[in-house]
């Protein structure tokens, strides 16, 4: 009996099948995110046309066209008649990059600076770090330590005839120096003042509740840049003739109780937020007014407005460059002057000096945001979605 | 017991308006005792009062504010600066926290009176003109007939230009915009045949052109803004001491004094040189300064022609000619009363 065959071999190679649709790597996330529909696919050629048409002129001019060493004005100067275009003076930056950091603080005395910048940066990170030990260490150097020594070193220490540093006065400091002053000043002092200004406003007791709506209404109610200018003009003529006090002082302190007023509204809303039981809840175990706030309200309550509250840090940041208009130098201000020595205007100076004033402020605004998103994230607790 | 306290508190306050007025008597006493001057300057105006890359005051608001320090202490360093707004500076000089403004100051009638500030001369004669580019062949703003001008919204410059275009009988067209940036650029561009501003200001603004050396200045200037050094009402010591500082750089340059020859002059013939230099008389006691005030100014700050030229003349970047500025024996209107 024959045998038949039941099973065949294949004695040639079967067609090969196209690839299967990329559905990992970069094609095949653009093919699903980017180009999935018609319309999608035009949407994604006008947006790349888009950025191309505003990243090609930046970047041409900011690295590619840029003028990075140079003595004065010449070197960022197109050759005459040439009709060439020079992109960003970066040599002047470097010329001036000094007195944007420092002001017009005097050379000999930059270590002083240096060092509070040092200390700060010292102080700052390893708080920022929620995994670093010695909290309560660092909390009352950076709060309380280091506002005094900087203090010393950033204006001079004179005791008696001894001078152990030179007096260096504020009209001297400058640039990054005085932005900082102001924002960390402004904001240190503010969330407290904040804090107790929102808990006066929800207060029972009337007195207390008066001066604090009266506070936080009157402070709201006035743009800061008529603050600044009531501080710097209108308030030495009402004191008598001769008796000045500190023009950067006097900013310092508008600016504080300003966000002050501001952080305390944001701050009420989330004490609003907090349901009633949790109050009662205190109350019910015996916890007195300030025990109450400290250990259960306020650690919800800020939880819930650490967008609100890093909101206005990073708008009182922004809105340090308004003290230019009473004569002080902050970062913009120091570049902005700086655009206008014969020695280096030329016509891509002053937008050199803003693209840079740009970058530092981008730099911290997003890193407070930054910070801020991961903080809210370490504290999301309870209420996940 | 509170009742008490209020007139407690008053009483102090009004102890200390009485201290502070009593410090307050003299602005000459109170900075020799102090030790400084502190100078009212602008924020930032090229060639006037500008900081350096080092951090250095200069200019020639600044040179002037150097030189009453040079005729008080000897020494052009001992001077504060402090940079104000246009807005806050009469204030900052009225509340005491400046001893001269020196801030292109436009002198007139009612500042010098209202305010309570007496102007102690002219060191900058300003006024509005016209620039133009060199390829317009336009030799003087008469011939600008049925031009375009590129000018700031709401300003007494555009009403200037409508006063001079008017009673030239000139037709012309006004391209406006609300900020100065603005005006540049459009005028830069090409938008308009002229750009019209204060003559200070045209310098500095032709630096920030694409080929600056492509645009001119018209020799003619339409409006007065005389600049000068103010300082408070009532203090006549300390107005004439500024006053004089700047009278003395002007004869300095009209005799030929200058920082180099200082030394040699003062055994000069000349009695106007010995008067000046204090050889002779006693005109710097008569101000309540050494007597060889003049000497300490022109060594350490230059004549008048020296500080213009370093910080504003042909040879920076600025390239200002002395124009009006000139001496009066040079066709200019600097004219200043003799020390005698």
């Amino acid at each position: 009996m024959s045998q038949t065959s039941t099973f065949q071999i294949r004695t040639e190679e079967a067609p090969r099948l196209p690839a299967p649709v990329a559905t990992s790597g970069f094609i095949g996330w653009a093919r699903q995110n980017l180009f999935s529909s018609a319309g999608n696919t035009i949407l994604t050629i006008l947006g790349l046309l888009l950025a191309f048409f505003i990243f090609e002129p930046l970047i041409k001019f900011a690295l590619i066209d840029a003028v990075w060493t140079g003595e004065n004005r010449d070197a960022c100067l197109a050759a005459e008649g040439s009709g060439q275009s020079v992109g960003a003076c970066w040599a002047f930056v470097k010329a001036y990059f000094p007195q944007f950091i420092y002001g017009r603080y005097p050379a000999a005395e930059i270590y002083r600076v240096n060092i509070v910048y040092a200390m700060f940066a010292a102080l700052l990170i390893p708080m920022a770090i929620p995994s670093v030990p010695f909290k309560k260490l660092n909390a009352i150097l950076l709060l309380v330590v280091f506002p005094i020594i900087s203090y010393y070193l950033l204006t001079g220490l004179v005791i008696g005839d001894a001078v152990i540093l030179p007096i260096v006065e504020t009209p001297y400091w400058g640039g990054l120096l005085v932005t900082l002053v102001i924002a960390v000043t402004g904001i240190t002092a503010s969330l407290p003042l904040g804090i107790l200004f929102a808990l006066g406003r929800r207060s029972h007791m009337p007195i207390v509740k008066l001066v604090s709506v009266i506070f936080i209404e009157f402070w709201r109610g006035v743009p800061l840049i008529t603050v600044l200018f009531m501080s710097s003009v209108m308030l030495p003529l009402f004191l008598p003739d001769g008796v000045t006090f500190d023009k950067l002082l006097r900013v310092l302190i508008g600016v504080a109780l300003f966000s002050a007023a501001y952080m305390a509204e944001v701050v009420r809303g989330g004490l609003q937020a907090i349901p009633k039981g949790q109050y009662e809840g205190a109350m019910a175990l015996g916890l007195r007014f300030w025990p109450m706030m400290g250990l259960i309200i306020l650690p919800q309550a800020l939880k819930l407005v650490i967008p609100g509250i890093v909101n206005t840090f990073i708008g009182l940041f922004k809105d340090t460059t308004l003290v230019m208009i009473v004569g002080m130098f902050d970062l913009l201000g120091q570049i902005n002057t700086s655009t206008t020595d014969p020695n280096w205007a030329s016509p891509t100076t002053g937008v050199t000096g803003y693209l840079f004033a740009a970058m530092v402020f981008f730099c911290f605004c997003f890193g407070m945001s930054r910070y801020s998103i991961f903080i809210e994230k370490k504290l999301h607790t309870g209420h996940k979605r | 017991m509170s009742k008490n306290i209020l007139p407690l508190a008053l009483g102090a306050a009004m102890g200390i308006v009485a201290s502070a007025a009593a410090a307050q008597a003299g602005t000459l006493d109170d900075v020799k005792a102090k030790g400084f001057i502190q100078c009212g300057v602008s924020q930032g105006l090229p060639g006037f009062s500008n900081p350096d890359a080092q951090g250095n005051w200069t200019g020639l608001d600044v040179d002037l504010c150097r030189a009453v320090s040079a005729a008080v202490f000897g020494t052009p360093d001992n001077v504060k600066y402090s940079p104000l707004s246009a807005k806050e500076r009469f204030t900052a000089l009225q509340s005491g926290e400046i001893d001269i403004l020196s801030r292109n100051t436009t002198w007139t009638l009612s500042r010098d009176t209202s305010l309570g500030l007496n102007f102690a001369g002219v060191n900058y004669y300003d006024g509005q003109g016209f620039m133009v580019r060199k390829d317009l062949g336009v030799a003087s703003a008469l011939e600008l007939s049925g031009a375009s001008v590129c000018t700031q919204t709401g300003t007494t410059t555009e009403l200037n230009i409508a006063d001079y275009f008017r009673s030239n009988n000139m037709p012309y067209e006004v391209v406006a915009f609300e900020k100065l940036e603005e005006v540049v650029k459009a005028y830069d561009a090409g938008r308009c045949d002229v750009f019209s501003n204060d003559a200070s200001g045209l310098y500095a603004t032709r630096l920030t052109l694409t080929n600056p050396g492509d645009h001119i200045v018209l020799p003619e200037i339409i409006s007065k803004e005389p600049l000068g050094p103010v300082v408070r009402h009532g203090d006549d010591q300390w107005f004439d001491v500024v006053k004089w500082t700047h009278n003395a750089m002007l004869n300095a340059e009209e005799l030929g004094v200058t920082s180099a020859n200082v030394e040699e002059m003062k055994s000069s013939d000349n009695p106007e040189v010995k008067r000046l230099l204090g050889v002779e008389g006693a005109f710097g006691e008569m101000l309540g300064l050494p007597n060889d005030w003049v000497v300490a100014i022109v060594k350490n700050v230059g004549n008048y022609g020296e500080s213009f030229d370093r910080n504003v003349g042909p040879n920076t970047p600025l390239a200002i000619s002395r124009g009006l500025n000139a001496l009066w024996k040079d066709g200019g209107i600097q004219y200043a009363a003799p020390i005698r």
